[in-house]
């Protein structure tokens, strides 16, 4: 019982909680039952190949999908029931960029701003530091049709931020961008979850999770397949370092040599070896004139593929 | 679906006053483009007015007791106004909806699908009353009015817009891109047009056809529009806004459920 009082004051106290969400469409599961929060101030990630589920758990937090079951709190709301209200303190970042083709920028932040019942004044007042926070002084009057795809993206942040709100979600902030423009994005981010903001994040960037993620899921096929820190999640699931070898035959050479690292894996022309010591197999590959070799620290994307597969999805 | 999720899907529309940041979107947009707006809502039906009305016209006797361009103009007051709404929540709805995502970036924020709808339809029936009012000044200024019942005109016109409006969104939800539309046009609107007494007294049709037009609502638009151009009180006023209301108000559930089962999977 006291247990069960202390789990309820501590979802309250969390950006987001989201506990056995459930959503099929015609007969297929696409969440079998996730939990996770959020605390606030934090930056989260949520993780998984196409089609393991991510658009819709994002989708049900917003209160634009209603789950078959669960129970999701938003800023201390409970969605879908009052998720109008839980939205007056969110900002979203959508996969697609969704500005107004027809306005300026200032424009878009303007109307963008109405929508949360803020008075033009006051919009008008917030516009050149939500500009300069994106990096996007001295434009305020271009045309949309005339920004770079990193400008519209560093924009669409802004536009996210025109309610000061508490809890940001990003879609997939930094696909098809330039790594200049990836770059200034990170920044930014650190610089909102440094100043208290939530961050919810979906990527299939793994450096840019292991990068900006205080924790993050990974989901597939609908169910929760890890959960922690990235650091952790690497250190748990993945031997410390790996060596990948590229070459023509490099499948045989490496099946002969399976016993160098601790977990092997080819994929094509590559072979993947796993190893808590990578001396001995570096000293055989100084031999191998014909193989090139990578030796690197274990990543996310490592975790990542273990936990998932290499299968290719649709 | 659960029990829950499809209580919301039907549940009646519950607009509040959050859909005027909506409308005003759409206002902004309009300024900005409003001369070829104006050119196409406003020159196109007063070119077939006083094309038919005075080319057409003086080959035939009064139609109805009046001259055919006074006949004719009081029809397309309304007839324009159905137009222009209707290619507002075709056309336009549908670039915002799927084109441009818009209502996709307005769902992220606190206001409602319900919201969305209420904003979009008021907007297109604003901006047909534009082209109602248009036709309506020109009559004025040609002289073919000369009773201040004629102001009464203004609230069909815009009891006109918010319900073809209302039947407009109701296609904008089903298509799947802009070809649909063709369907709408020609398989409702351009009848509707011919047989609703817009060009000539519905009496000349067989009664087979008579009876139909009966049940279109932009035949009860021209029953209040005309007499009201040309000084009477219309007979059965009560029963046409009747129908006009009650197809408006049942036509924008059916839209706003069919746009919650396309948008609020």
């Amino acid at each position: 019982m006291l247990h069960h009082t202390l789990m309820t004051i501590a979802n309250t106290a969390d950006a987001l909680s989201v506990t056995g969400l459930r959503k099929s469409y015609d007969g297929n599961e696409v969440l079998a039952g996730i939990d996770f929060s959020v605390p606030p101030g934090t930056c989260f990630g949520l993780l998984g190949p196409n089609g393991a589920g991510k658009t819709t758990t994002l989708r049900c937090c917003l209160g634009l999908t209603a789950p078959d079951a669960g129970t999701i709190s938003l800023g201390g709301h409970a969605v879908p029931a009052d998720a109008g209200v839980a939205r007056e303190r969110v900002g979203v970042v959508p996969q697609f960029d969704n500005l107004d083709p027809d306005f300026t920028v200032s424009e878009n932040l303007m109307v963008y701003g109405r929508y949360f019942a803020i008075k033009d004044d006051e919009i008008r007042a917030r516009i050149p530091g939500l500009l300069d926070f994106a990096g996007l002084k001295g434009k305020e009057k271009a045309r949309i049709q005339t920004l770079s795809g990193g400008m519209k993206r560093r924009l669409t942040l802004a536009r996210a931020l025109v309610n000061d709100p508490d809890i940001v979600f990003l879609d997939e902030p930094t696909t098809g961008l330039d790594p200049q423009a990836r770059h200034l994005i990170w920044d930014r981010l650190k610089h909102l979850t440094a100043h208290g903001k939530t961050l919810i994040l979906t990527t299939h960037f793994m450096d840019e999770a292991e990068r900006l993620c205080d924790r993050l899921i990974i989901l597939d096929h609908g169910h929760r397949v890890t959960e922690g820190h990235p650091r952790e999640l690497i250190a748990e699931h993945i031997e410390p370092q790996v060596v990948e070898v590229f070459g023509e035959d490099v499948a045989s050479w490496a099946r002969s040599r399976n016993s160098l690292g601790e977990r092997l894996e080819i994929a094509g022309e590559t072979a993947f070896f796993y190893c808590r010591d990578a001396a001995p197999l570096l000293a055989a590959l100084a031999g191998e004139a014909s193989l090139r070799y990578l030796h690197r620290a274990a990543s996310l994307e490592d975790v990542f593929i273990k936990l998932t597969g290499r299968e290719l999805r649709d | 679906m659960n029990k829950q999720a499809s209580a919301s899907r039907y549940a009646c529309p519950r607009p509040g006053m959050r859909w005027l940041p909506v409308w005003q979107r759409n206002f902004l947009v309009w300024r900005k483009l409003a001369i070829p707006s104006v050119l196409g809502n406003l020159a196109d039906p007063l070119i077939y007015m006083l094309g038919l009305g005075y080319g057409l016209g003086g080959l035939l006797p009064q139609v109805s007791g009046v001259s055919y361009v006074s006949f004719l103009a009081a029809g397309t007051v309304v007839a324009s106004t159905m137009n222009a709404a209707t290619f507002e929540a075709l056309y336009s709805a549908f670039s915002r909806m799927h084109m441009q995502k818009t209502w996709d970036a307005i769902l992220n924020t606190p206001l409602s699908l319900d919201h969305v709808m209420t904003g979009e339809l008021v907007w297109a029936a604003s901006k047909s009353m534009l082209s109602g009012l248009a036709i309506l000044g020109i009559i004025a200024l040609l002289g073919l009015t000369h009773s201040l019942l004629a102001l009464w005109v203004i609230p069909v016109i815009f009891l006109t817009g918010i319900t073809f409006s209302a039947l407009g969104l109701i296609v904008c939800a089903l298509a799947p891109s802009y070809d649909f539309f063709m369907y709408y046009f020609t398989l409702f609107i351009t009848p509707t047009m011919l047989v609703s007494g817009v060009f000539f007294p519905t009496d000349q049709l067989p009664s087979v056809v008579h009876g139909i037009a009966n049940w279109l609502p932009l035949s009860h638009a021209v029953q209040l529009a005309r007499p009201l151009v040309f000084g009477e009180m219309p007979q059965n006023a009560i029963a046409h806004v009747a129908v006009l209301l009650g197809v408006a108000t049942v036509a924008f559930y059916i839209a706003t459920v069919l746009t919650r089962r396309r948008l609020l999977k």
